[in-house]
């Protein structure tokens, strides 16, 4: 284990450590100490590699991650995990604005409440929120699946595009171009491995879901549809 | 970009400290705000007392003799406190208009900063670690605070253009973000009889506020009023004599970090302005919701 101390030694020197691993390496666990709100940390890391967070943390922080899986015992500030290509990210706490935003690909687990713009123009990312999402979630999402065990805020989904969406309780209202879809047994299957990857699977069932998507009328501009953008 | 700190103090026995755990907060937002920097700060009454805090461009001319010559306007005793360009003037309150106009007379080139029995606001251009210095204020002691690093958008990077704003007796505003319709808000308030010092969109914001309290409007629904009448983006937090609101826009994307245990109520533009706080670990941290208001009062 590598235990590093943020306060100490400073984030330019972590980054560069964690840039520095490359395919195969021994050091495989790292844990970062006195975070104190700090942003970036561990952003850019493209190693299979366990990397905890004792603490909660700033702006950006796992973002553009490959490959590694990302605890932070804490909450996360603004743009965590934004960008993500693979790799694992979990956070005991909340998340705050556009957590997951751009990602496209990995997991990005939130075990509190993400606020709002959770997953905005996703591309691939999986997103599982144990609690609630703010307003204006999945904005733009293109693919990927936002999984939401508690409510959602308003405008959820608004230009969407083919990212699917799972709420299990309510949800304030749709944004454009967003309806409830009708859930077939590939949906609960995918969900049922989802909730399970993001170690949800204890706390609810797939059934309790409800399936949104796009209405697919906004692809393209239609004088007809104006009104609706 | 700007940065916001706030702490309302519950426990009376943090009091001594509030202004080194402001200072703190406000150095930390540094990279938010490194234009210019304010803090105002709020400590128990003097029977019959008020207090003006006035700036000056040339504190040595303007402050020379200010209490002499104001006792003598006034007819009545005035201490001055000078720090730096700021001085703090303790005038009997029913002298508070009399010793404004006075100063108007008297000294031309003096800003008022703010008048109230119990706030003082501090605040210049600069780094904030240099403007906390000028004024001492980690050693101020209060019951609540509100400090400000300022990234200037909508105008100039001046004194009187940095926060908090002061347009009522004991009450000031700081705001994160930026108003697109504050040329028509002020108009409608100068219509109104306020009066503006400066061409900035967060004075106009404080006004509003203030013109809100003076109609008789709690604080709660002075601020839940700004959701309606002010456009753009803000994250504000008040403070009045006894309390501290906080309100964010609809789109709240001007970021805002809250933490609350039992012996304070700390606002934050990040998490990382919060850290150094006593007993933060366990403090309940969360993130203020979009159009909703927020406020505690003693």
């Amino acid at each position: 284990m590598q235990t590093f101390d943020l306060e100490r030694e400073g984030l330019r020197a972590l980054n560069s450590s964690l840039h520095a691993l490359k395919g195969q390496t021994n050091m495989t666990a790292w844990e970062v100490i006195n975070p104190k709100g700090a942003h970036a940390i561990a952003a850019g890391v493209d190693a299979p590699v366990d990397i905890t967070v004792r603490g909660s943390t700033g702006y950006y922080c796992a973002g553009m991650n490959k490959q590694a899986t990302i605890r932070i015992k804490g909450s996360a500030g603004p743009g965590v995990a934004e960008n993500m290509m693979s790799g694992t990210v979990i956070i005991d706490g909340d998340a705050s604005q556009y957590a997951g935003a751009t990602g496209r690909g990995g997991l990005l687990v939130i075990k509190g409440n993400a606020s709002s713009r959770c997953g905005i123009s996703m591309k691939g990312i999986d997103i599982v929120v144990h609690g609630n999402i703010g307003h204006m979630s999945a904005f733009m999402a293109q693919s990927g699946n936002l999984v939401v065990l508690g409510d959602a805020g308003e405008s959820l989904g608004d230009s969407l595009y083919e990212a699917r969406i799972f709420v299990r309780g309510k949800v304030k209202s749709l944004g454009a171009d967003c309806i409830e879809k009708e859930m077939r047994p590939e949906h609960l299957a995918l969900l049922a491995d989802l909730l399970k990857r993001g170690e949800a699977d204890g706390k609810a069932r797939p059934e309790e879901f409800r399936r949104y998507g796009s209405a697919r009328k906004l692809y393209n501009f239609n004088i007809d549809n104006a009104s609706s953008y | 970009m700007c940065g916001i700190v706030g702490l309302f103090l519950k426990d009376p026995k943090l009091e001594p400290q509030l202004g080194a755990m402001l200072t703190d907060m406000l150095i930390t937002m540094t990279d938010r705000g490194p234009d210019s920097a304010g803090i105002a700060i709020y400590s128990g009454a003097k029977d019959g007392l008020g207090k003006l805090t006035i700036q000056s461009a040339d504190p040595a001319k303007d402050f020379k003799d200010l209490d002499g010559d104001l006792h003598e306007a006034l007819g009545q005793p005035v201490t001055m406190k000078v720090k730096s360009t700021h001085a703090v003037l303790e005038v009997p309150l029913d002298q508070m208009e009399a010793a404004r106009s006075a100063l108007a007379h008297l000294r031309p080139g003096v800003k008022v900063m703010s008048t109230g029995d119990c706030i003082e606001i501090f605040k210049e251009v600069g780094l904030p670690k240099d403007v906390a210095a000028r004024f001492d204020l980690s050693k101020m002691r209060g019951t609540h605070g509100i400090g400000h690093t300022r990234m200037a958008t909508e105008s100039a990077v001046t004194t009187m253009g940095a926060h908090p704003f002061s347009t009522g007796a004991d009450q000031c505003l700081v705001h994160n973000g930026s108003l697109s319709n504050h040329n028509g808000v002020r108009r409608e308030l100068i219509r109104k009889g306020m009066t503006f010092e400066t061409q900035n969109d967060t004075e106009v914001a404080a006004a509003y506020v203030s013109q809100k309290l003076k109609e008789g409007e709690d604080l709660g629904r002075a601020l839940e009023a700004t959701l309606t009448d002010l456009d753009g983006f803000f994250t504000f937090v008040v403070g009045t004599r006894n309390g501290f609101g906080v309100v964010r826009d609809p789109i709240a994307c001007k970021p805002a970090v809250m933490a609350e245990t039992d012996q304070y109520v700390a606002f934050g533009s990040e998490y990382r302005a919060l850290v150094n706080l006593p007993g933060i670990e366990d403090a309940r941290v969360w993130e203020p919701e979009p159009a909703t208001v927020y406020f505690w009062e003693r």
